[in-house]
């Protein structure tokens, strides 16, 4: 019983987590994530000007 | 230790000291590490190399090697990576400078404490965690400063985002800690002599629940962070999907806490949970396969510098020994399968594709990319010998894990097989006298390996020293427009 409602659990959660990461809403989000091992030293200066940091 | 930074930020004030000191030591322990693998393959056809003294007896050498390439070049490579990539995804310099400049001489201090303490003969006989109690308390202690120092460098980030690669090395961190500090625990007797805090089948379980997640977490989530990391920037392209590498990631660190089990099959661990680890180890499959889709599918419409460039060629030739590896290790983890490479020669090749080809690969490929930029340079000393180290390699994995292969499961079935009375057909020397030609392959794929690490090691002499490239990488691709080296000056 008790091994059921935890496989289940895990099961949901699982599948929360694909949903979540595939939904539309988080696409640009985790676009500039991506983006972030690409940033050279002259980017980095720009965002942080932005910033004003 | 403070405020000693090579140029290369001008933006970011980084502490780039500490990975340089981590990278040169991860290519001393390779060295080392490696070498001494190359020893007790040798010692395996001719026993009369450790001259009768116990402290070169197999017996005592192979956990100093497996200890070596494990935590001491792997460990080296990953702390200093791991420095490098949280301080450039998060476009903030490393806090703490002495606790960082403190994680690499207490790590440094482990290291050559286990070389002396091992050929000695104190060991917990725990595998990879032979390290004695003293040692033990060390590790733990740099490693929490380790974690405070990578965590308080994140929490300091300037970038709204914490990059994947951030996450497989924060995992990686964690678990190495609790695994360690559960595992460890012991009662200690005298100043090199301590017994394990648990007994029989438990303590048993709580060595593979490690020993396994040390597999999983040590030697790849760590790893992984590396890949995350240096293939898009050696690629010049983001991973191949964001979206799979966070699937990856949580799948990958909630399944791999289970499959510890399958290295217990048919012993006094009870059954179900031989089986549990099993299922575990099968499902482990799918997360490792979608990791290292991802990495390669990052190539995909620059397969052209899979041709050209070496590096890449370290880091893509890396996923395939991790594909081929992790598809193996489900294979072996079921129980029938298992009943014929257990306690074989197949187990050591199995570990060595993941050692020699994942892990070895990603590390050296990520190096190849790291340490011109330590000294702030555009390429390697030079491009052809990355393409010579590259190709020792590979024959040296090959070699070395065929061999490995062949030899195991003759041994699998020599040890099985009964005549029609059910009377054992071999003896086990028999078995040990056949696999004697494997041992020579073996060792002849590990010199060429050992050779290929020495290469990359005057290449990275030639480049850290300053010496002019003598030759230019990926002659195919034309200059880019704009293309200025000038540095930006704050």
């Amino acid at each position: 019983m008790v091994n059921g409602i935890f496989t289940a659990i895990c099961l949901f959660a699982f599948i929360g987590i694909v949903i979540w990461a595939y939904s539309s809403r988080q696409k640009t989000r985790f676009e500039e994530a991506a983006r972030l091992p690409l940033m050279d030293d002259t980017d980095v200066l720009e965002k942080i000007r932005e910033k004003g940091l | 230790m403070a405020g000693n930074e090579t140029p290369a930020a001008a933006a970011v004030n980084y502490n780039d000291r500490v990975v340089l000191q981590f990278t040169i030591m991860t290519l001393v322990w390779a060295v080392v590490g490696m070498g001494v693998g190359v020893f007790i393959a040798a010692e395996l056809i001719w026993p009369g190399l450790s001259m009768n003294l116990p402290w070169l007896s197999y017996g005592r050498l192979r956990p100093l090697h497996t200890n070596a390439v494990i935590f001491a070049f792997g460990g080296s490579a990953l702390i200093g990576t791991s420095y490098w990539v949280v301080q450039r995804t998060c476009q903030t310099r490393l806090v703490f400078d002495k606790l960082a400049a403190f994680t690499f001489w207490g790590w440094q201090a482990v290291i050559v404490g286990a070389a002396i303490s091992l050929p000695l003969g104190y060991t917990q006989a725990k595998e990879y965690a032979e390290l004695e109690w003293p040692l033990d308390l060390l590790i733990a202690l740099v490693w929490v400063s380790y974690a405070v120092v990578f965590f308080g460098t994140i929490m300091r980030r300037k970038t709204p985002h914490i990059y994947v690669a951030n996450w497989f090395y924060g995992s990686f961190i964690l678990t190495v800690a609790i695994l360690h500090i559960v595992n460890s625990a012991a009662i200690p007797v005298s100043l090199t002599k301590s017994y394990s805090a648990y007994g029989g089948a438990v303590d048993a379980m709580v060595q593979w629940w490690y020993g396994h997640n040390a597999v999983g977490f040590f030697l790849t989530a760590g790893f992984l962070g590396m890949m995350y990391y240096f293939i898009p920037k050696q690629v010049g392209k983001p991973i191949y999907s964001y979206r799979l590498s966070i699937v990856h990631f949580w799948a990958l660190i909630s399944i791999y806490m289970w499959a510890g089990p399958h290295h217990l099959h048919y012993t006094a661990l009870p059954d179900w949970v031989q089986s549990l680890g099993m299922v575990f180890s099968l499902i482990l499959l799918a997360p490792s396969w979608g990791g290292m889709i991802n990495g390669i599918m990052t190539l995909s419409g620059a397969w052209h510098k899979l041709r050209t460039d070496p590096i890449i060629k370290f880091l893509i030739v890396s996923l395939s020994f991790y594909g081929m590896s992790t598809f193996e290790g489900p294979m072996m983890s079921i129980k029938t399968v298992n009943a014929l490479s257990h306690y074989t020669d197949w187990t050591i090749g199995h570990v060595h594709s993941g050692a020699l080809g994942w892990v070895g690969m990603i590390t050296m490929g990520s190096l190849y990319v790291l340490i011109p930029r330590l000294v702030n340079r555009e390429s390697m000393y030079s491009t052809r010998l990355i393409e010579i180290h590259f190709w020792l390699t590979t024959l040296g994995v090959v070699l070395y894990i065929a061999a490995m292969w062949v030899a195991g499961v003759m041994q699998g079935l020599m040890w099985r097989a009964t005549d029609e009375n059910g009377i054992l057909v071999y003896s086990f020397i028999e078995s040990l006298n056949a696999t004697y030609p494997f041992y020579a392959v073996r060792l002849a794929g590990g010199v060429l390996y050992l050779t290929g690490i020495l290469v990359m090691v005057y290449n990275s002499y030639k480049t850290l020293m300053g010496a002019p490239a003598i030759d230019l990488p990926q002659p195919d691709q034309p200059p880019a427009p704009n293309a200025s080296t000038a540095e930006v000056q704050t």
